[in-house]
């Protein structure tokens, strides 16, 4: 067994988590909003591009850049119409929402796309591969990992560098003073959740590209990105690539040991870490 | 006791609604006690179904309506209190009874490091982290070979028609045994949930119950009082613990064949519950009760519209959480005032012109 390939393969495959997770980072660090559609909002517009990759003929990456603002369109009016109204000290209305969403989310694509399994066809680019040194590395798995990684950069540049970045970090902190500074929360939430869902079409885009994908496996996406995140602390993108890695390499060494054990070693991961961190690794904001 | 018997004053909880219920629903239990000498076998079925949902909503209702513990794992204890149950009779050729029982005191062993682990925790990572302890007990139990491993097995044919009180069932009401087993095991689940609410009930009057409203409401106030929050709280989740496990082999007697995808279900045993729940009325006795009713009475409705019924229930959920946040029996008690669970503690005495203010 090839350690070294092992753990390149799991830092490649926590990239696709962190891509999951990103996304969600940001509406959970911004909001403290715990979003159970996450993982469906992902399976949606991995159909969306997958309609646009089928009916216009397009490259999988033009469709992508297509479906972006689609999709933050979508997650402004979702923010702003349904879960604003949820936000607040109790965790069991945005749970309970989302959830019904997700429900909601999955059983219309059910009944849109049936539930076969899809595939997004990127052009032979599934299959090709580098040389990289003594390990081989997928052409699709790097790409992914470099667009997570882009992704993270752009998120910290936004939220470090931005008028737009300030307003989420204000809200972040405390709400009602940012209300009082000039800023309308309902609407830099509503922002945020769209922006979430411009990551949410990147991670769908790899999702649809990399593997079969049909209507239900949301929630199974959703409890990684959701170990990403944690893992990672509140609020931290860095944190959440790190999160990523920590479960991609995780599952990977797991998988090589008994292939039975590869999701089983992710979760314990998971938990090991919380055990002795129970706010994360690089905890930002204060919870 | 000593102090109040020559005090003109009293604290009561119960109201004269709660009186009058209180014979209505002795009336009603005793009605499904003896609902099997009328009712055909299928009905026996659904009113199982209802039961055992029932125990497990007011399991949950207990521990995110009462004690703040927004779990989203809870399947973790269905599915091992099952398995507890399969193995027992399977491995240990023991009757499914006993299962059981034993699957209520594993289910809580479960929870006490589970317990150890998760509360550390705060709101959305308790939620999170739970949710992750069922997926590594499904994945753990996935591997054990004996019991079918990543596929599931079945009861052996004959364990539950020998099971303890068929025979006696059987020959009492003149039925076919597999018909005496589904009979016992509506009994039990009838006795299960009279428990559970009672249980529950009791906890909620007692001093306890007072701390754990109080540790709800406000923890800092409660700790500076003297209560101890993670101590009530633990308690609480241990005995929802026990009883959702007991439920889960009850569950998994009746159907007789086990899976871990069935067995630790998110949707089945803890997606289905919340809604329930929340449809009924969160941090109320009464909630999970009429929530049940309704769950049912929409999945009868809407059971032929395939993926529609799904989309339906959580448009449902999603506006109940909306505009009726306290539920469906919120809605009704604020307009009425009724409570038949009554827990509010009223002072009433010699003065019939003083009201006490009500509080826990």
């Amino acid at each position: 067994m090839n350690w070294l390939d092992t753990i390149v393969q799991g830092v490649l495959l926590g990239g696709l988590y962190a891509l999951f997770a990103a996304g969600l980072s940001l509406v959970f660090g911004i909001m403290r909003l715990v979003n159970l559609a996450h993982g469906d909002l992902i399976v949606l517009a991995a159909f969306l591009v997958l309609l646009l990759v089928t009916t216009l003929g397009l490259s999988p990456f033009v469709a992508a850049v297509i479906a972006m603002p689609v999709m933050f369109a979508l997650g402004w009016v979702l923010q702003f119409g349904l879960l604003n109204r949820t936000l607040g000290n109790d965790i069991l209305p945005p749970l309970l929402v989302t959830f019904g969403l997700s429900i909601v989310i999955q059983n219309a694509l059910l009944e849109g796309f049936s539930a076969d399994s899809r595939r997004i066809s990127a052009g032979g680019l599934e299959t090709a591969s580098l040389q990289l040194g003594p390990i081989s590395v997928g052409t699709m798995p790097l790409l992914t990992f470099l667009s997570a990684v882009a992704v993270i950069v752009g998120l910290n540049l936004l939220f470090y560098r931005t008028a737009l970045g300030r307003a989420f970090r204000a809200t972040s902190d405390d709400r009602e003073t940012a209300g009082l500074m000039g800023i309308q929360p309902n609407r830099v939430f509503a922002t945020a959740t769209g922006l979430a869902m411009v990551v949410v079409t990147i991670a769908a885009l790899y999702l649809g590209m990399r593997a079969n994908f049909d209507p239900t496996m949301g929630p199974a996406r959703l409890i990684y990105a959701f170990e990403a995140v944690i893992i990672g602390g509140l609020g931290s993108f860095w944190g959440t690539l790190a999160g990523g890695v920590i479960i991609g390499v995780a599952q990977t060494v797991g998988a090589s040991i008994n292939p039975e054990w590869q999701i089983l070693a992710g979760h314990i991961a998971f938990l090991l870490v919380l055990l002795i961190w129970p706010r994360g690794l690089f905890p930002r904001a204060v919870d | 006791m000593a102090d109040h018997a020559f005090s003109p004053w009293k604290v009561e909880t119960r109201t004269r609604a709660s009186s009058a219920f209180g014979l209505v629903a002795l009336a009603v239990v005793i009605a499904a006690a003896a609902a099997p000498l009328f009712v055909s076998r299928s009905v026996i079925q659904d009113l199982f179904f209802i039961l055992t949902m029932l125990v497990l909503a007011q399991c949950w209702n207990l521990l995110a309506g009462y004690a703040g513990l927004v779990s989203v794992g809870q399947q973790a204890f269905v599915g091992f209190g099952a398995y507890t149950m399969f193995a027992v009779v399977i491995l240990a050729g023991l009757d499914p009874i006993v299962g059981i029982l034993l699957a209520g005191i594993t289910a809580s062993v479960l929870a006490i490091p589970v317990a150890f682990f998760a509360f550390r925790l705060q709101g959305a990572y308790f939620a999170i982290g739970t949710w992750v302890i069922a997926e590594v007990v499904r994945l753990l139990l996935a591997q054990w070979k004996a019991l079918g491993g990543g596929t599931g097995t079945s009861l052996p044919s004959g364990a539950t028609r020998e099971m303890f009180g068929v025979g006696l069932v059987s020959d009492w009401l003149g039925v076919r045994p597999s018909q005496a087993a589904d009979i016992v095991c509506y009994w039990l689940a009838l006795v299960l949930a009279c428990a559970t609410i009672g249980f529950i009930y009791k906890l909620l009057r007692s001093k306890q119950g007072l701390g754990l409203a109080a540790v709800r409401d406000n923890r800092e106030a409660a700790r500076s009082v003297g209560v101890d929050p993670g101590w009530m709280k633990s308690v609480v989740y241990l005995a929802a613990a026990l009883v959702t496990g007991i439920a889960g082999a009850l569950i998994y007697v009746q159907k007789a064949r086990i899976s871990p995808d069935a067995a630790f279900s998110l949707t089945d045993w803890t997606a289905y519950v919340i809604f329930i729940v929340v449809i009924g009325g969160i941090g109320t006795i009464e909630g999970p009760i009429v929530g049940v009713i309704v769950f049912f009475i929409l999945l009868n409705l809407l059971a032929d519209y395939g993926s529609w019924y799904l989309l339906v229930l959580g448009l449902i959920g999603i506006i109940v959480m909306l505009f009726a946040p306290r539920g469906l029996w919120g809605l009704f008690a604020d307009r009425t005032g009724i409570q038949l669970f009554p827990v509010r503690r009223i002072l009433t005495g010699a003065s019939s012109t003083t009201k006490g203010v009500p509080h826990g």
